[in-house]
């Protein structure tokens, strides 16, 4: 270890060391800290919708007990669900994005840094700027990353132009200046890979939302939505209903239109049917589990997907190790959701503090999924549902009879949206 | 928080019988079901803001909600498809829980 990193590493272990101790009055904890009986330490990769709300249901319920340190590149959390919004115009960046400052507040130790590997063996996580750290049990929660290669032409100089802004950030802003910047009259296209992909409604309400922003500055600007799926993959009625009545002559919806190639200089795509020119070109690769994941070793599906116990979130691949939210291979009519990763977090820190304190993990979780989708700057739409753990079949089930979408599109809805952002960013984050 | 489980139960056993006992006495039963609730509702069911509080309501008074939405009695955009999803017990369980948070 340098002089460098070892400075880097006392300095974050002494900030985790007084977060601890912070942690303790605002736990309002009983017991003197000495008397808690350390139990282990759990390592997070990913501070998203999975991995911060795991950290701090860890150390809320544990009580302190269990050492967490979180892993995550970015010094922020940006929202990806509202970030469509941002595209629309009608909420900016600072209106997605929280600090960890509260998670630090529950003790969990929140390292800025790069994971290099996992040794799944030596249970050690290498990591970019400070000296690798060993753990008792890990969780990674990497989200998705990008099949570029599956789209001829894709490659990291067309990236420069053609974006996907699935992972809200630095290309949300781009790609909003790139709707800014494009003439009235122009066509914006939008194309989806086929399923599973990152939140399933996520493509119909960016169509929307661009949509909305040209009906306000650029009316006789184009909406081309290409779909690699049959037919709109979530709330789809809803979904057509307010191009139709909203949007009607700006969005252009086509199924079974898979993009196989671009060309980042002409502007163009290509499906099985058309090329096709446009002025900005929003292409959404096919999706598998994070590269950290898959690095590790933890894909086992499809060479795409993790698979997990739906009672603990553990691996199939590896013992100790568990895998939460986009980067899992979902249960029957389970969502790649940011809520569903927040519901992860849970059963997995749940799960965690039993198995490590020599108990069994609950053998009935019951978890609820809700996402909202904005069709305009205000007016939402929702789809619910509700999955419990069936012994039999091993996995999460939807519960029959449960869940469904909304009657209609309400400014009710889009006030409940909003409000579900500020309670998950605070139930994630503290 | 193991005192506040202890009350929510004893409170609970006082009237109906005991769903964290017929549970097998898991201590987080509650608990673990009632975080599901915490995405909208906020962590331990204090809402931040636009969303009903859930912590520290009457606990009859969260059950007949539950049930009402269940029924139909109580018009809803979305919790009538979600309680559907639970069963009594799991909603005396819910109750009990959030009756037993301090509201903020």
């Amino acid at each position: 270890m340098s002089q460098f990193t070892r400075r880097k590493f006392i300095k974050a272990a002494a900030a985790g060391a007084a977060a601890s101790a912070a942690s303790s009055v605002i736990l309002g904890c009983t017991a003197a800290p000495e008397a808690r009986k350390p139990v282990g330490r759990v390592i997070v990769i990913g501070g998203g919708y999975g991995g911060a709300t795991a950290s701090k249901y860890l150390r809320m319920w544990s009580e302190g007990t269990i050492e967490v340190f979180m892993i995550e590149r970015s010094t922020e959390f940006v929202s990806c669900p509202i970030s469509n919004l941002v595209l629309g115009g009608s909420k900016q960046m600072g209106d997605i994005t929280r600090g960890y400052a509260g998670l630090r507040g529950y003790g969990v130790q929140v390292i800025r840094d790069e994971v290099t590997g996992i040794n799944v063996e030596k249970k050690r996580v290498g990591l970019k700027r400070i000296e690798d750290l060993p753990f008792d049990r890990l969780i990674v929660s990497p989200g998705v990353d990008f099949m570029h290669d599956q789209i001829e032409g894709y490659n990291t100089e067309a990236q420069k132009t053609l974006l996907h802004a699935w992972k809200a950030g630095p290309e949300t802003t781009a790609l909003r200046q790139q709707l800014e910047t494009m003439r009235d009259g122009g066509v914006y296209i939008l194309s989806i890979p086929k399923a599973p992909y990152r939140c399933p409604p996520g493509p119909y309400e960016r169509a929307c939302q661009v949509a909305w922003y040209f009906k306000q500055a650029k009316p006789r600007s184009k909406v081309l939505v290409l779909d690699a799926n049959e037919d709109v993959v979530s709330k789809g009625p809803l979904f057509k209903a307010a191009w139709r009545d909203l949007y009607g002559g700006i969005v252009d919806y086509r199924n079974n239109n898979d993009v196989k190639a671009v060309d980042a200089h002409a502007m163009t795509v290509k499906t099985d049917f058309d090329t096709i020119k446009g002025d900005v070109l929003n292409v959404l690769p096919p999706m598998r589990a994070g590269d950290v994941a898959r690095t590790a070793g933890l894909v086992t599906a499809n060479n795409r997907w993790c698979g997990v116990d739906w009672l603990t979130l553990e691996s199939l691949a590896h013992k100790g190790i568990h895998v939460l939210g986009d980067s899992t291979l979902s249960a029957p009519a389970m969502p790649k959701s940011g809520h569903m990763a927040n519901q992860h977090g849970k059963i997995a820190a749940a799960a965690i503090i039993e198995i490590m304190n020599g108990r069994q993990p609950n053998p009935q979780p019951v978890i609820t999924n809700t996402c909202y989708s904005f069709v305009s700057d205000k007016e939402g739409i929702h789809v619910a549902s509700v999955h419990r753990y069936d012994a039999g079949q091993k996995t999460l089930l939807a519960v029959p009879g449960s869940g469904g979408v909304s009657s209609g599109r309400s400014e009710i809805e889009g006030g409940y949206g909003w409000a579900w952002g500020q309670n998950i960013w605070a139930d994630m984050l503290g | 928080m193991i005192r506040l489980l202890l009350a929510a139960v004893l409170l609970a056993g006082a009237a109906l019988a005991l769903p964290a006992l017929a549970q097998g006495a898991d201590p987080s039963f509650e608990r673990n079901l009632a975080a599901a609730c915490a995405n909208c509702h906020g962590t331990n069911g204090v809402s931040q803001q636009g969303m009903p509080n859930l912590a520290g309501q009457q606990r009859t008074y969260l059950v007949q909600q539950m049930k009402d939405f269940r029924s139909g009695a109580r018009p809803a955009t979305l919790m009538h498809q979600i309680s559907k999803g639970y069963t009594d017990e799991q909603i005396e369980a819910l109750a009990a829980f959030f009756a037993a948070q301090k509201a903020k």
